[in-house]
C-alpha cells in the first residue's frame, strides 16, 4: 500500500510539467481564437469609449506576457477567471457541470465494458465462428456513424416515432422530478442516497440514449480488445498448464485467461474513456445536456477565453488523473508491472 | 481408484495402433502411424526423438489434450480404464491432474504469470482433493515442501517471475503431483535449465514417482538422460516407434540403425566433440505419401523390400522390439 502511493505521488510530480505545458499552450491558443470579447461583453450598443473600458476592465489592454502573469497568478489562487457569458467564476461554472459529464461518460463506458467485454470473450471462445463476424460487423458498424448521427438517430426512432424515452431536456425533467441534493453531483448516486426512487427512474431514462449514443462507439476497441488479449490468453502456456491440471471451464476462462487478458483491456479503457469524455462535446448538445462539453462549445463561439481555458485545463488534468488511475489499475492487475524510476 | 488401476494384469496405460493425422491448410500432416506401447505401474519410459517426431504429440494424446484439427483414423490410447480419445471433455478435465499430470518445459511461461505459484498448486487441489480452501493451502504448502522448496510458506505468495527457473519447475512438479497422480508425463522438463539444475530437477521427478509409486512418460530429444532415469526407452522417428526396449538393451545393443547412430550423435564425456557422430539428412515432408519406412532416406541398411513391404515388428528378447527389415 505504501509503495502503492509512493508510486502515485511520483506520477503525480511527473505530470507537473506537462501541467505547465498545458497553462502556456491554452493560453496562447484561446487568445488565438477569432473575435474580439471585449466587443462581445460591451454589448451590441456600445461605442468605442464603452469597448475600451471593458477592454481595460477585463485586463486586455495590457502585453500578452503580462496578461500571462496575471492568469497563473490568479490560477495559482484557485482562480480560473470571469464567464463573460455567463457572468459567473468559470472554476464555479466548470464544478457545477463536470458531475453531469463524468455521470454521462462512466454510465457510457459501464454500458460500453458491459456489452463488449463479454462480446470480445464470446468471439475468442469461438474464432471465427457466426458469433465472431457477428460481433465483429456490429462493432465496426456502430463505430463507422458518427456520433452526433447516432444521438439524433436515436432521439428520432426512440423518442419521435416510438415514444419510449422521456424528452431529451438534459438530466431531469424538472416538470415532473425535483433534482436531488447535491451531495456526489451525480443524479443517479444522490436519489439512491436520498431514497428517492422516483427521481432516479427519471435521471436513468433521460441519461439511457446519451449514454448509448456515447458509448456504441467505444464498443469497437473494447470488444476488439478483449477479443485479440483473450485469444492470445487462451493460446498461452499457462492456459495449457491449466487444462492439464485439470481445472473447470470456467476457472480457466475467468482466473486464468480473462485475468491475464485485462492489462491490455485496462490500457485501452484509459484511451477509450479519454476519447468519449471529447465526445461529449457534440452529444450534450443534442440532448440539452448542462455539462462541461455544451459549456466550451458556446465559451468558443462567443470568445470566452477564460471559460475555454478553464474548460481546457480542466480536461488536461482529467487526463493526467485518468493515466494515473489506468497505472494504478495495471499494477493491481499484474505484479509484473512496476513504475520504478 | 478405478479398478483397471488395481489390478497388475492390465497395464496402466496402453496406446494401440494410434494413427493421428493434422488437417492443415497445407494438407494432412501424418503426424503418428501405428504407435503401440504399454506402460506398467511405477515404471518410467522414455520417449526420445528428434525435433517434430511427434513425441509431443504423442504426449498431449495421452493427456486427451489434443488440438481441434487433430484427427484419430485408427487406434486407441487407454489410460486407468478410460478411453482417453473419445471421453467426455468433463470425464477427462475430472482425470486430469488427479489421476494424470503433466509437466512441460519452459517453467516460466507454464506458470500463470500474475497468480502466485501457491494459489496455482491450491487451484489444482480445490478442484480435485475435495477440501476446504484452508485446508487446500496447507497441503498446497506441503506438496511445495515436498519438491524440497526452501521456505515454501513463503514462496507460496511469490510469482513465477521472482522465481528461478529450477524453482519455477519444482512448482510445476509439486502442482502435478499434489493429488497424487497415477501417471506423470514430463515433456522435455529439463530443457531451458543450466546442467545442475536439470539433474536436480530429474533427480526429484524420479524420488516424487517413486515414492507415490507412480509412473513416468518422460519425452526428451537426449538419449543420455533418458538412459539415466528410465527403465524402458521407445525411440519415435517421424510418428514411428522404430525401437522399443528395456533401456540397458537399447544402450547396449540397438537394433534399429536409427537408434544406433542417436547413440553414436550422444555425448558421452570423454570423447571431443570432433568423435560425435551426426545423422544426415532430416525428418521426411509428414504431408507427402510416405514408404512404410519413414527412416529410408537416411538409412544406410535400406533393402529394396523397405520401400514396398508394411514396416515388421521384430521381437528381439522378452521386452525389446524392433521395426526394421535389416537390424542391426
Amino acid at each position: 500500500m505504501i509503495r502503492f502511493l509512493r508510486i502515485a505521488g511520483k506520477r503525480l510530480l511527473g505530470a507537473v510539467p506537462s501541467l505547465i505545458g498545458v497553462i502556456i499552450v491554452t493560453f496562447l491558443l484561446s487568445h488565438a481564437l477569432p473575435g474580439d470579447p471585449a466587443v462581445l461583453f460591451a454589448g451590441p450598443a456600445a461605442d468605442a469609449a464603452s469597448v475600451a473600458q471593458v477592454r481595460a476592465h477585463l485586463g486586455l489592454d495590457h502585453s500578452l506576457p503580462q496578461q500571462f502573469l496575471t492568469y497563473v497568478w490568479q490560477l495559482a489562487h484557485g482562480d480560473l477567471g470571469q464567464s463573460l457569458t455567463t457572468g459567473q467564476p468559470v472554476m464555479t461554472d466548470l464544478l457545477q457541470r463536470l458531475p453531469a459529464s463524468l455521470e454521462l461518460t462512466l454510465v457510457a463506458l459501464i454500458f460500453a465494458i458491459g456489452v463488449a467485454v463479454p462480446l470480445g470473450i464470446w468471439a475468442a471462445t469461438r474464432p471465427n465462428s457466426w458469433i465472431d463476424h457477428l460481433c465483429r460487423g456490429t462493432v465496426t458498424v456502430a463505430a463507422a456513424f458518427p456520433t452526433f448521427f447516432i444521438a439524433l438517430l436515436l432521439v428520432y426512432v426512440f423518442y419521435f416515432l416510438i415514444p419510449l424515452a422521456p424528452e431529451p431536456v438534459g438530466r431531469l425533467n424538472d416538470v415532473y422530478f425535483d433534482a436531488p441534493t447535491t451531495i456526489t453531483g451525480f443524479y443517479l448516486i444522490d436519489s439512491i442516497l436520498e431514497g428517492n426512487w422516483q427521481t432516479f427512474g427519471g435521471a436513468l431514462a433521460q441519461i439511457i440514449l446519451p449514454a448509448i449514443s456515447l458509448g456504441l462507439f467505444a464498443l469497437a476497441p473494447i470488444a476488439r480488445i478483449t477479443r485479440a488479449a483473450m485469444l492470445q490468453s487462451l493460446a498461452s502456456d499457462h492456459v495449457r498448464t491449466a487444462r492439464a491440471c485439470g481445472l473447470s471451464r470456467r476457472r480457466i476462462l475467468i482466473t486464468y485467461a480473462l485475468r491475464n487478458a485485462m492489462l491490455p483491456v485496462v490500457n485501452v479503457l484509459g484511451m477509450v474513456f479519454s476519447f468519449v469524455l471529447g465526445s461529449n462535446v457534440l452529444i450534450e448538445d443534442v440532448y440539452g445536456w448542462p455539462g462541461v462539453g455544451a459549456y466550451a462549445v458556446k465559451a468558443v463561439i462567443s470568445s470566452d477565453y477564460a471559460a475555454v481555458q478553464g474548460f481546457i485545463l480542466m480536461m488536461a488534468v482529467l487526463y493526467i488523473l485518468l493515466n494515473l488511475v489506468v497505472d494504478l489499475l495495471s499494477m493491481v492487475v499484474d505484479p509484473r508491472v512496476k513504475f520504478e524510476g | 481408484m478405478s479398478a483397471a488401476a488395481m489390478t497388475d494384469s492390465v497395464p496402466l496405460l496402453t496406446v494401440d495402433d494410434l494413427v493421428l493425422d493434422f488437417r492443415t491448410r497445407s494438407g494432412t500432416v501424418h503426424v503418428l502411424d501405428g504407435i503401440s506401447l504399454t506402460l506398467e505401474r511405477g515404471e518410467i519410459l522414455g520417449i526420445v526423438g528428434e525435433s517434430g517426431s511427434g513425441k509431443s504429440v504423442l504426449a498431449y494424446a495421452m493427456m486427451g489434450l489434443l488440438d481441434p484439427a487433430a484427427r484419430v483414423p485408427r487406434g486407441g490410447i487407454r489410460f486407468a480404464g478410460r478411453n482417453m480419445l473419445t471421453e467426455s471433455e468433463r470425464a477427462l478435465a475430472e482425470t486430469r491432474g488427479r489421476e494424470i499430470a503433466m509437466i512441460f518445459q519452459s517453467p516460466r511461461t507454464a506458470l500463470n504469470p500474475i497468480r502466485r505459484v501457491g494459489t496455482q498448486v491450491q487451484d489444482v487441489l480445490l478442484r480435485h482433493a475435495n477440501v476446504s480452501k484452508k485446508e487446500a493451502r496447507t497441503r498446497a504448502i506441503e506438496a511445495l515442501a515436498r519438491v524440497r522448496i526452501p521456505d515454501p510458506e513463503r514462496r507460496f505468495d511469490a510469482y513465477p517471475f521472482e522465481l528461478s527457473g529450477g524453482l519455477c519447475q519444482r512448482v510445476m512438479i509439486a502442482m502435478a503431483m499434489a493429488c497424487n497422480p497415477y501417471l506423470l508425463i514430463a515433456d522435455e522438463p529439463t530443457t531451458g535449465l543450466d546442467v545442475t539444475t536439470q539433474a536436480v530437477v530429474m533427480d526429484l521427478i524420479r524420488d516424487q514417482v517413486r515414492s507415490a509409486n507412480a509412473s513416468v512418460v518422460l519425452i526428451t530429444h537426449d538419449l543420455a538422460l533418458a538412459g539415466e532415469y528410465c527403465d524402458r526407452i521407445a525411440v519415435i522417428h517421424a510418428g514411428h516407434i522404430v525401437e522399443i526396449g528395456s533401456t540397458e538393451a537399447m544402450l547396449d545393443s540397438p537394433k534399429h540403425p536409427y537408434t544406433a547412430r542417436l547413440i553414436g550423435a550422444t555425448p558421452g564425456g570423454h570423447e571431443s566433440i570432433d568423435d560425435l557422430a551426426s545423422i544426415p539428412g532430416s525428418l521426411p515432408d509428414l504431408r507427402r505419401d510416405l514408404p512404410p519406412c519413414r527412416f529410408i532416406d537416411r538409412c544406410d541398411r535400406k533393402l529394396d523390400r523397405c520401400a514396398v513391404d508394411p514396416l515388421p515388428a521384430v521381437a528381439i528378447g522378452a521386452d525389446h522390439l524392433v521395426r526394421c527389415w535389416n537390424p542391426l
